[in-house]
């Protein structure tokens, strides 16, 4: 299959060590779609086609063999998408960590590593979905026995796709829907020659998405700054006290909400755990505690905080009256009560 | 297409020709799964069949040591397809373990976000990725006898969902192209959009906590769901007459398709919703509010109901060993002699169970796979039994159906059924669906009870909803009660994960975990070969599976045997390995994918 101009093959390897949520949040992103990607809804943006293992039609090795032919350098121009993190499939005397597909000569599983040490090479870009893949996440908590890691822990952080692309990292835990597709949009984009390189921070985070903290778009900021900090899960107010890293965690949640407008984290009375971030799980742990560079600063909002607050309060109580000279009682009085209940 | 080897014709016992053919890895489920069979084509049948995983991440050993009330959120990251079920399993233990019990609103919200994710997860798995192996293309590449049938074939429901014969039903599931599968993917969205406005983040939560939940309970919240719900509602009332007019279909163009997939009924349900006027979360009293939960617990060996009790449900599991990469926890730590009301704990329980993997290579006659054995202990016949979910909707309507509890209004068990009533919506009228216990558990009935399942959710959540919003009239807003994380306790959660049992077992010691073991539907389903030689489910029900492919060796595609395991609806990095029994060493030779035959 030589693709065409107006096309792109993307392979997406879900086998790291993960669980498979960003595929599924590729399934539930609007924007843009799955379908407007595949199907090729989008003007002037090259049709994305797409072998992932949840989505196949194919199976097995008719669903490797563009794999096979990529490795092969068969495929001109592709985009790896890694899932999950990396094993270090060095530190046991032999078996697997982690495998997709089975070397047909020998019958042992072929090793995720083996895949991305063929693929990675070839590729035209990489990019590491989720925190897991990018920074080693969940899986490469302390105490874990495989070792794990992100994708540019294992290839090297100044590697660069020999089309010259570093590797893209879109973390989260999982990734928010629509960062998923909308980074592959702008890969699309760049690979159509309709956009310069794919603008990353120093954690190879796309920076339209990842430069402004979770705090930064919380809806429940303005609680902050009134130093009103609930005590209880399910409360409306700022969630600071209750474990929420959104002051310090780098994410675009609060703006975005979670699907089609929806959800989130702080926004909607969920803690930030902070999953986007590097660090992510073990700074974060446990969770549930008030994070302690959050002490200093809540402490300090609270005296501003409370007189802005009362000021307010005062301000607010003042507009809930409609002014003198407008009429308060009922225009037909008294013997009209019947009408007016 | 697959891999394949010829074999020699061989073995005076068989004097059969088997071709070994692997498909690896299985695509269109959660994770990664690789099947191997041989196949005898002469008889058209499966020999034998064995099943491996392919990855292993070791939660159980980074757990220890970590806050108990982190549990949810690490668990979460098991799956990303129904991680929610995880942080929810997780909560109900944690909750056991604190000793804290959530107000009612708190539980009513949880039983809205975990419906929500059974409609999601049932509906782009069926619809999504199961129903491409029902679609025009596959049926025509397969099957093309049963494509012109089709052809031929009046939908008898086509009135309620549109669709005129059961080939239009096949074009409207092509992946991408048709239009009910794109339909599906967009009401698979809505009902993420439910799932977030109760649960925060869709697959793993931001809102669950020990002690409820942190979503802010306003008129607005519910507004938002029910009117998202009441789409869906409308949606059940076409996909629900739609499938049946599909599977119905099956069993009539291919006469002995019910043993595709055919097992023993050997179904574990661990119930599902807790009813929080009963739930106290206390063990002592496990069996009652296990018996009130809103999907039934139950263990249905051949048809028959052994238990409701989620006591005797929990003593009875067993982890055993046999053909996993895990050496034996025998020497280490009994962690939990006796349960809380003096019963004792079996070394292979969850709460002793000690994870020490050990990789190494795959060889089916010994070790291979990372999946463990759990098996259910008879206590009547001393059978270690290997218990499968049927990926979820068969097992909840078996053992629900056969307990006759359920009695909400949109649901009723009537001891050999389930109705489910849903209400007018905006443009059609009220309906009653039956789910009926069928003759089988195979293939077909596993996917039509998933179908009748998303209505179950459905119904379930109406229900919830009025209770939620009794809560909210009345002025009862709290959704989260505080608690103290105690130095040394134990707990246990069951839950009914989307495909099927789900418990997680842990043990707190100087307030941090002391052992953690999750037990997801997977392993139950795909569990290899134990130390007794039991062959794990996926094993035993593609075995003696009937080929109805009309493909040759050299085009075929497995379409059965796919049909076969993905009605277990498999998720986790695993996979399946069939092979052939009897000891015979067989001539292994590869050929190249699309290359000729046997090369
Ligand atoms: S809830 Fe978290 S993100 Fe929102 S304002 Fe408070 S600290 Fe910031
Ligand atoms: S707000 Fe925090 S927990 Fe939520 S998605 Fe962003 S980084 Fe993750």
């Amino acid at each position: 299959m030589a693709e065409s101009a107006d096309e792109i093959v993307v392979l997406w390897i879900t086998a790291g060590l993960g669980c498979d949520g960003e595929t599924i949040a590729l399934t539930g992103a609007t924007q843009p779609s799955l379908e407007e990607l595949i199907l090729g809804g989008l003007p002037g943006i090259p049709r994305l086609v797409l072998h992932n293992p949840l989505l196949a039609y194919e199976v097995g090795e008719e669903f490797l063999a563009p794999f096979h032919r990529a490795a092969r350098g068969e495929i001109d121009r592709f985009i790896l998408v890694i899932e999950g993190s990396i094993p270090d499939e060095t530190n046991k005397p032999e078996g697997y960590w982690a495998a997709f597909g089975v070397d047909q000569q020998t019958g042992q599983p072929i090793t995720t590593c083996e895949w991305i040490d063929r693929l990675a090479p070839k590729a035209w870009a990489v990019v590491a979905v989720g925190t897991c893949a990018a920074y080693g996440g969940i899986h490469a908590m302390e105490g874990n026995p495989t070792g794990c890691m992100g994708l540019a822990d294992y290839l090297g952080w100044d590697w660069r796709s020999r089309a010259g692309i570093p590797i893209v990292n879109v973390p989260g835990c999982p990734t928010l829907p629509d960062n998923l597709t909308e980074t592959l949009l702008y890969l699309l984009r760049q690979a159509a020659g309709l956009a310069p390189m794919i603008p990353l921070d120093d954690q190879l985070r796309p920076t339209w998405l990842f430069e402004q903290t979770a705090h930064e778009g919380c809806n429940r900021g303005g609680y902050y700054e009134q130093a009103e900090f609930g005590e209880e899960y399910g409360s409306p107010k700022c969630i600071v006290k209750l474990g929420c890293w959104g002051p310090v965690v780098q994410c675009n949640v609060g703006r975005r909400s979670w699907l089609g407008g929806v959800g989130g984290c702080a926004n909607v009375g969920g803690i930030c755990i902070g999953c986007t971030m590097p660090s992510f799980p073990d700074k974060f742990m446990p969770f549930m505690n008030q994070p302690p560079g959050s002490l200093l600063s809540s402490h300090a909002v609270a005296t501003y905080g409370r007189a802005v607050h009362a000021l307010r309060r005062f301000t607010q109580a003042s507009l809930n009256k409609e002014p003198s000279w407008r009429q308060k009682k009922p225009v037909q009085a008294a013997g009209s009560d019947s009408r007016n209940r | 297409m697959s891999t394949m080897t010829r074999t020699k014709p061989e073995a005076p016992a068989a004097t059969r020709n088997l071709v070994e053919m692997n498909w690896d890895p299985i695509t269109r489920i959660v994770g990664s799964l690789g099947i191997y069979t041989k196949i005898d084509f002469k008889n058209r049948e499966v020999a034998e069949c064995y099943s491996t995983s392919s990855i292993f991440r070791g939660y159980s050993i980074f757990m220890k040591g970590k806050d108990p009330r982190d549990a949810h959120f690490i668990t979460s990251r098991i799956c990303g397809i129904c991680g929610d079920n995880h942080a929810t399993c997780a909560i109900y233990a944690q909750n056991m373990a604190f000793g804290v019990r959530p107000p009612a609103l708190g539980e009513w919200i949880i039983n809205l976000g975990e419906a929500a994710e059974y409609m999601f997860d049932h509906n782009i798995y069926q619809d999504n990725l199961v129903g491409v192996d029902f679609c025009e293309q596959m049926v025509k590449e397969t099957n093309p006898s049963v494509w012109e049938k089709a052809q031929k074939t009046e939908a008898p429901n086509a009135a309620l969902h549109g669709y005129r014969r059961i080939s239009d039903i096949m074009t409207a599931l092509n992946p991408f192209t048709g239009e009910f599968y794109r339909e599906a993917l967009l009401m698979s969205r809505l009902t993420r959009e439910m799932f977030c406005l109760m649960e925060g983040r869709h697959v793993h939560p931001s809102t669950l906590y020990p002690g409820g939940v942190g979503t802010v309970p306003t008129i607005q919240l519910f507004t938002d769901y029910l009117v998202r719900l009441m789409k869906y509602v409308e949606f059940m009332k076409k996909v629900v007459p739609m499938h049946d007019d599909l599977f119905d279909f099956f069993y009539e163009a291919l006469p002995g398709y019910e043993r595709v997939g055919q097992r023993r009924v050997l179904l574990g349900c661990w119930g599902s919703f807790n009813n929080p006027d009963v739930c106290d979360y206390t063990y002592e009293r496990m069996t009652e509010w296990g018996n009130a939960m809103y999907v039934t617990p139950g263990v249905v060996v051949d048809g028959q109901l052994v238990t409701t009790d989620l006591v005797k449900i929990n003593l009875g599991i067993r982890i055993l060993l046999g053909s996993s990469y895990y050496e034996d926890w025998e020497n280490a730590e009994t962690f939990v002699q006796r349960d809380p009301l003096g019963n004792p704990v079996d070394k292979r329980h969850p709460w002793n169970q000690t994870t020490i993997p050990k990789p190494q290579k795959r060889d089916f006659q010994d070790k291979y796979t990372w999946v463990m054995s759990p098996r259910w202990y008879d206590e009547r016949t001393g059978d270690y039994l290997a218990l499968d979910t049927g990926g979820g909707p068969i097992a909840r309507f078996w053992a629900t159906a056969l307990a006759g509890k359920v009695d909400i209004g949109y649901i009723k068990a009537t001891g050999q059924s389930v109705k489910i009533y849903l209400p007018k919506t905006a443009t059609k009228p009220e309906v009653e669906f039956e789910w009926k216990i069928p003759k089988w558990s195979n293939a077909i009935e596993r996917d039509r009870a998933r179908t009748y399942f998303q209505a179950y959710a459905a119904a379930a959540a109406l229900y919830f909803l009025e209770k939620v919003m009794a809560e909210v009239h009345a002025g009862r807003t709290k959704t989260w009660s505080e608690f103290k994380v105690p130095d040394e306790a134990i707990g246990c959660g069951f839950h009914e994960a989307v495909r099927g049992v789900l418990s997680h077992h842990v043990v707190i010691r100087d307030g941090k975990i002391a052992n953690y073991h999750p037990y997801p539907p997977t392993p139950w389903n795909a569990s290899p070969r134990d130390i007794y030689g039991t062959p794990g489910p996926y094993e035993d029900a593609v075995q003696n599976t009937p080929i109805f492919e009309e493909n040759g060796p050299d085009k075929f595609k497995g379409i059965d045997i796919m049909r076969a395991v993905r009605s277990f609806d498999p998720c986790l990095p695993c996979g399946v390995h069939m092979y052939l029994g009897g000891g015979k060493v067989l001539e292994v030779r590869h050929s190249p994918v699309f290359g000729p035959f046997g090369k």
